[in-house]
């Protein structure tokens, strides 16, 4: 090939590099200017309401769209009771499902069960809902909560989370329900990064006399904490974020309870029930403040994840 | 060695021992002695069933479903197959160190500690110098000994082999598997675990599979031939290695096959 047309066609694919390159870039910085995009508006939409009630949007409980007089206590504490008690079950729950899946499991029944629990995943979120409110509610408040209110209910400590009438929605019932939701999430996870242990690793545990229990406790999750630790904190992002299933079964009362079993109301199915009936400059600026705590809320649980694995790393002895 | 000294302390008594893997039968009544306090080599090609004969030593096997084993292997007398027998306990008194080396992701130190936990509830104090006695035992006490808190993942791959080789013997086992404890090493390394090897048989009994000739000559007193599930040769290594009985035998060894 003479000189000059290797120079040019060298020069066309330069410049096409150089394209690609920018393209590339571009769609990073996309993602980037959508997230600002995204909380500047909510920032924006907002100011009315942190103008009006500055940081005591965050303490006080009050929520009165006759008076105009809105905080956010309520729905804080609801998202994060219901998310708190979904992720109390769901994780040893899914630990449970992933040593079974990975390490107990009988071959034959190793795939059946890994795409039932796939197929848990799939069911749409209102479906949950509907499931929760007809179903599942009704055969808790006649079967379950009499049961706490008997057994727990007179506990002096625990005792006044379990007692009240036997309603069948509430908290409780939605904590239950977001668990039921995200355990699928947490334990595919789970045996994903369980199934890439190395056999030999697990072999050199076992081989010193340690039972499963031990295996699976010492040596697998240390080895798999990232990913785990990355499954719960999907699972926890689906529950504080879960929208449908639990406005059916929370109650959607703006009451602060002691109780569990008490109604409640959580952000998203706060946001969900009441922006169509939104009037006022306020009252809509206080529901997009409470979109925006609930962004905030998932941001600080994201750092929180990733400090405590740099803890964890920290702690584990490594940068030898 | 003598054959007398064989029959006068033998350690593992291996009779009739079939093993399969579902309806594969992989070991073909094999009868064997594993002498006390000395080093057996298993030698022989790819899938002879040397690994798999390792492997029924500590029941490992079981972990899978489909594979088993009948026959019998005596420890000190005591059948280790019988079902009766508690696995932990067996896994406590025959330690085994693998092809690649496998640090826990933890400290050097919770490394060794972690075996003796399983069995010895040890004060700090006690704990600290049984992971002094290991290390030193493995000879890696020197490289390590100011810094016991760091990750054992950390280290070099025969510092790391060296790390499994003192955490299996920190149990205090009676008998150490070795399954081609070289094979991811270098020459160096290599060098070091052989020699290793040559100072842990004054205490232990030492079984290693091996795909290295040259390094069952080096290290064991006896040699094992295997070859698609048989046992073809069992002697003393300057035997089996100068004057081998078998043909079969004569011609792996000289290179001839495999």
């Amino acid at each position: 090939m003479p000189t000059f047309l290797r120079e040019a066609s060298l020069k066309r694919q330069t410049v096409l590099d150089l394209l690609f390159r920018n393209l590339t870039r571009l769609a990073a910085f996309m993602v980037l200017a959508l997230l600002a995009a995204i909380i500047g508006s909510l920032i924006v939409g907002s100011l009315p309401a942190i103008r009006e009630f500055g940081f005591g949007f965050l303490t006080s409980s009050e929520w009165n769209p006759v008076t105009d007089q809105y905080g956010a206590l309520i729905p804080i504490v609801g998202t994060l009771i219901t998310s708190g008690i979904a992720l109390l079950i769901a994780i040893p729950v899914s630990f449970g499902i992933a040593i079974f899946l990975t390490e107990l499991s009988p071959n034959w029944l190793r795939r059946p069960l890994g795409i039932a629990v796939e197929l848990l995943a799939g069911i749409p979120s209102i479906i949950y809902g509907m499931w929760g409110l007809f179903i599942f509610a009704p055969l808790f408040a006649d079967h379950v909560e009499p049961w706490l209110n008997d057994h727990i209910g007179p506990l002096p400590v625990l005792g006044p989370f379990f007692s009240g009438p036997p309603m069948g929605i509430g908290m409780l019932t939605a904590g239950i329900i977001l668990a039921i939701m995200v355990i699928p999430f947490i334990a595919s996870v789970m045996r994903d990064v369980f199934d890439v242990v190395p056999a030999m690793l697990k072999e050199s545990a076992y081989g010193l006399g340690a039972t499963t229990w031990e295996v699976m406790w010492n040596v697998v999750l240390p080895y798999t904490k990232i990913g785990v630790v990355g499954g719960i904190m999907l699972g926890l992002g689906r529950a504080l974020g879960e929208t449908m299933a639990v406005t059916f079964v929370i109650g959607n009362a703006h009451e602060l309870h002691k109780s569990l079993l008490m109604p409640g109301n959580s952000i998203s199915s706060a946001l969900a029930n009441e922006f169509t009936e939104a009037v006022g400059e306020l009252y809509t600026s206080s529901l997009i403040e409470l979109g925006l705590i609930l962004f905030f809320i998932t941001f600080v649980v994201l750092s929180l994840a990733r400090f405590m694995l740099y803890k964890l790393a920290k702690g584990e002895g490594r940068g030898a | 060695m003598s054959a007398e000294q064989t029959i006068s302390a033998p350690k593992l008594i291996v009779r009739d021992l079939n093993f399969y893997y579902g309806a594969d039968r992989a070991l073909k009544d094999i009868n064997l002695v594993v002498p006390e306090k000395m080093v057996t080599a298993f030698i022989g090609p790819s899938g002879c069933g040397k690994s798999t004969l390792l492997r029924t030593f500590n029941r490992m096997y079981q972990l899978y479903p489909k594979q088993r084993a009948t026959g019998e292997i005596l420890l000190d007398g005591e059948n280790l197959l019988d079902k009766r027998q508690d696995l932990n306990n067996l896994r406590a008194k025959i330690g085994m160190v693998f092809q690649k080396p496998t640090p826990f992701p933890m400290s050097i130190h919770d490394n060794i500690a972690f075996g003796v936990k399983l069995y010895e509830n040890l004060s700090k104090h006690d704990m600290d110098e049984r992971v002094e006695w290991a290390l030193k035992k493995a000879a890696l006490w020197n490289e390590v000994k100011d810094k016991l808190k760091q990750s054992g993942t950390g280290l070099s791959g025969g510092q790391q082999q060296r790390l499994c080789i003192a955490r299996a013997i920190a149990v205090k086992p009676q008998v150490l598997l070795l399954d081609e404890p070289t094979s991811a090493l270098d020459p160096i390394s290599t060098a070091h675990i052989e020699k290793l090897i040559d100072e842990l048989k004054k205490e232990f009994t030492i079984v290693i599979v091996t795909h290295n000739m040259q390094q069952a000559a080096r290290v064991s007193d006896f040699t094992a031939y295997m070859y698609l599930g048989d046992l073809i040769e069992f002697g003393d290594t300057s035997t089996v290695f100068t004057n081998p009985k078998r043909k079969e035998t004569e011609d792996y060894i000289t290179g001839r096959f495999g």
